[in-house]
């Protein structure tokens, strides 16, 4: 996906006034952190639970080659093939030659946000081979031709009338006078055709959320069996993982796998958690005959090095969205990429280029609540912090901007000349405002003005009045 | 330790009184002294202070950080403590000063030191001078937002509303989201303005659910922010904040409000 990152504002703009999107959000804001919330008060123990995962994805970044050779290992002694790939191009690539050989003409996928990263849909398509969402809200996004909104809710933003739309629009084999109303009647139409979709296809894809180095399995987590009917089925299974999916043993996997499904459903487990070793062998009933996993890095070894490194913990749960204040007020699509939220702002500049997502790491107030939600401790404010000063060092911010710091802390190292003119300038504006208390437009401050008014200063500041009473410096 | 107030053994407080205060609502600071005081403490307010150096500090600026709170760390030797009517800029000092000299051998210590003595005004009354009571009359009722800082870096929650229990005809109520952002941020309210006012709209929405005639809080930036858009939209609620509740201090036009109303 092209990113619309660099137009944050108009993105933006959009967001505000779409009506539907936002109705959606407030239901957002609400449901995850309640669900969130009920899941914790129930379980004591969450945050011992917490420093363990944290402890455990330290060590996981600490030893990443270790575990990820060992992984290889493991997966090949399985009858696996494992491909690494630095960057999306050689990710998207790679696909393509297993699903050439495997002459595959159409591939069901489960969802996988490295799907999403990689644009591997667009790609495949590109070559003549029809990739087929079976994750019902990838689904969905896919008939829209979006990218989603949430990384754990990709279609949270659409409303069951635009599914019915959608699918009336896509479905055109039936009864175009049917009844689409209900979810369940969504549900059962989508299942339906997705059931032939499955049976059908060549090749399944689907994501990680952890590879095992002790088994060399892949794991996924999810809520509607789609996954697995995507890696069971077809003749090939390929995984797409990133390379800090990897955890040491199965007892670390469940470790993560406590604190991530509570994180944003609330669910103690999400409904399927499956893990896949390998290929069909003799007395196995089923499974596939080839047992493919890509280990992309796109970026994180360099974050392994950089400022960035503890975002490398995330485990994509997604709670961190649904409580930040910015995503829950402009929604997904604003962020301009595949991610979003403060996981997006920190991970985004890193995978597509800093200049052209300066704004994300901007568009944040500093509250601190995706910080005190995340179940991996992750310090996204910290790392904001940290672009703002790249961003500072590279001169992207607005020569406007950087002039208006600059005069400011000119002033502010000066104390002697600031409390002068602040006090001479505050007086004044003092005596302006004071009457009425308020100012409802002032040209220095319309970007505050235009949606608040901006209280007035008292008159005198603090400083002159202090100096006034002879008070004790 | 300090049992009750008017018996401190006299300890030297420095007033960090903050930007926004000064320029904006010195009758904050003058309550903060005024609390200060009746709790034993003989307040100084140096001149060599201005800001702490948050715009610099949250716009990626390093080096006028550094050199701010090198200003700051020079102007306020020597003080027992250093207290703040503001959580956001109480943590500035307390939690991001030391990180921002750890590599620097000469600056290290003294920004540790002033951080260990630094603390937000209700803070410092309860936790340090152990204040229990305050003797002050507000006759209304009132509802709470916890600060964004202040809460999450200084676990301020309870300090506040302890002090507010004890104030006479004073009922506090919670709203849902007091925890939530007021969508303020500092510089982000400018550089964002329809995001942080659609913030701010949900956010005094909710405030007014509790059919309460005040909102109190403990940071001047957060305040401004939402009474400029109770006042945007009419609405009759007003704000105050929490050291003028404490100090009785509130014959003053609130926050927003004009002397002729
Ligand atoms: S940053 Fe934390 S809260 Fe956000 S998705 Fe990642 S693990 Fe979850």
């Amino acid at each position: 996906m092209k990113p619309t990152s660099a137009n944050f504002y108009t993105n933006v703009d959009k967001a505000l006034v779409d009506k539907t999107l936002q109705k959606a959000l407030r239901k957002t804001a609400v449901g995850f952190p309640m669900l969130r919330a009920k899941a914790i008060d129930a379980l004591p123990e969450f945050d011992t639970l917490r420093d363990d995962a944290v402890t455990l994805k330290n060590d996981v970044l600490d030893n990443l080659d270790y575990y990820l050779e060992r992984f290889e290992t493991k997966a090949i002694e399985q009858g696996g093939q494992v491909h690494w790939c630095s960057d999306t191009q050689e990710a998207n690539e790679t696909v393509l030659k297993i699903c050439q050989a495997a002459n595959a003409k159409t591939v069901t996928k489960g969802k996988s946000m490295i799907g999403e990263e990689m644009g591997v849909n667009e790609y495949l398509e590109e070559h003549g081979i029809e990739p087929i969402e079976t994750d019902l809200g990838e689904y969905i996004i896919q008939l829209r031709n979006e990218p989603p909104s949430h990384i754990v809710g990709p279609a949270i933003h659409v409303p069951k009338e635009e599914v019915a739309e959608a699918f009336k629009e896509a479905h055109t084999e039936l009864d175009a006078e049917r009844s689409l109303e209900e979810p369940q009647e969504l549900l059962e139409e989508a299942r339906a055709i997705l059931r032939e979709k499955f049976i059908n296809a060549d090749v399944g894809i689907t994501g990680a959320n952890f590879l095992v180095a002790e088994t060399g399995s892949s794991a996924i987590v999810t809520n509607e069996g789609n996954g697995d009917l995507t890696q069971i089925l077809p003749r090939v299974h390929i995984v797409l993982a990133s390379i800090e999916k990897v955890v040491p043993t199965l007892e670390d996997a469940s470790t993560i796998l406590r604190v991530l499904a509570r994180s944003i459903t609330g669910q103690d487990l999400s409904v399927y958690t499956t893990f896949s070793t390998g290929p069909r062998r003799d007395d196995d009933i089923d499974g596939p005959e080839e047992f493919h996993v890509i280990l992309l890095d796109n970026g994180r070894s360099e974050m392994l090095g950089n400022e960035f490194r503890d975002m490398l913990r995330c485990i994509r749960c997604g709670s961190c969205l649904g409580h930040c204040p910015i995503y829950t007020t402009i929604g997904g699509h604003a962020y301009g990429w595949v991610y979003s939220g403060p996981m997006g702002k920190v991970l985004i500049p890193n995978l597509i280029g800093h200049e052209q997502s300066k704004h994300l790491p901007n568009a944040c107030t500093m509250c601190g609540k995706c910080e005190e939600v995340c179940p991996l401790r992750i310090p996204i404010p910290t790392m904001n912090r940290v672009w703002r000063g790249k961003e500072h060092e590279a001169k992207y911010s607005s020569r406007a901007s950087r002039i208006a710091l600059g005069f400011w802390a000119f002033m502010a190292k000066r104390p002697k000349l600031y409390h002068l003119l602040a006090g001479f300038k505050y007086s004044i504006l003092g005596k302006i405002g004071r009457k009425k208390g308020r100012f409802t437009s002032v040209p220095f401050a319309s970007a505050w003005t235009e949606g608040r008014d901006l209280p007035s200063p008292q008159g005198r500041t603090f400083q002159q009045q202090w100096s006034d009473r002879g008070g004790k410096r | 330790m300090v049992s009750t107030p008017n018996n401190a053994q006299s300890l030297n407080v420095g007033l960090f009184v903050t930007c926004l205060v000064d320029l904006f609502r010195p009758s904050i600071g003058f309550a903060t002294v005024k609390l200060l005081e009746d709790n034993g403490c003989i307040v100084s307010v140096p001149e060599n202070q201005t800001c702490c150096g948050q715009p610099a500090y949250n716009s990626g600026d390093q080096k006028n950080s550094i050199e701010i709170a090198k200003q700051v760390i020079s102007a306020f030797k020597g003080f027992d403590y250093v207290v703040l009517p503001s959580g956001s800029c109480a943590a500035m000092i307390s939690q991001h000063y030391p990180l921002l000299f750890k590599d620097d051998s000469q600056w290290e210590a003294p920004a540790k030191e002033l951080a260990t003595k630094t603390f937000e005004l209700t803070t410092f009354l309860t936790d340090i001078l152990k204040v229990e009571t305050v003797e002050a009359t507000f006759e209304q009722q009132a509802t709470y937002h916890d600060s964004c800082s202040g809460l999450r870096e200084l676990g301020i929650k309870n300090q506040p509303r302890k002090l507010l229990s004890s104030v006479k005809g004073l009922e506090l109520k919670e709203s849902k989201k007091a925890e939530e952002c007021c969508g303020f941020g500092g510089s982000f309210s400018v550089k964002y303005p329809k995001i942080s006012e659609r913030i701010v709209r949900d956010k005094i929405e909710d405030a007014q659910k509790t059919e309460t005639q005040t909102l109190i809080g403990g940071d001047l930036g957060c305040l401004m922010n939402m009474a400029g858009k109770l006042k945007r939209e009419n609405a009759p609620m007003e704000v105050r904040h929490v050291a003028e509740v404490l100090a009785g201090m509130t014959d003053v036009p609130a926050i927003g409000e004009g002397e002729d109303k």
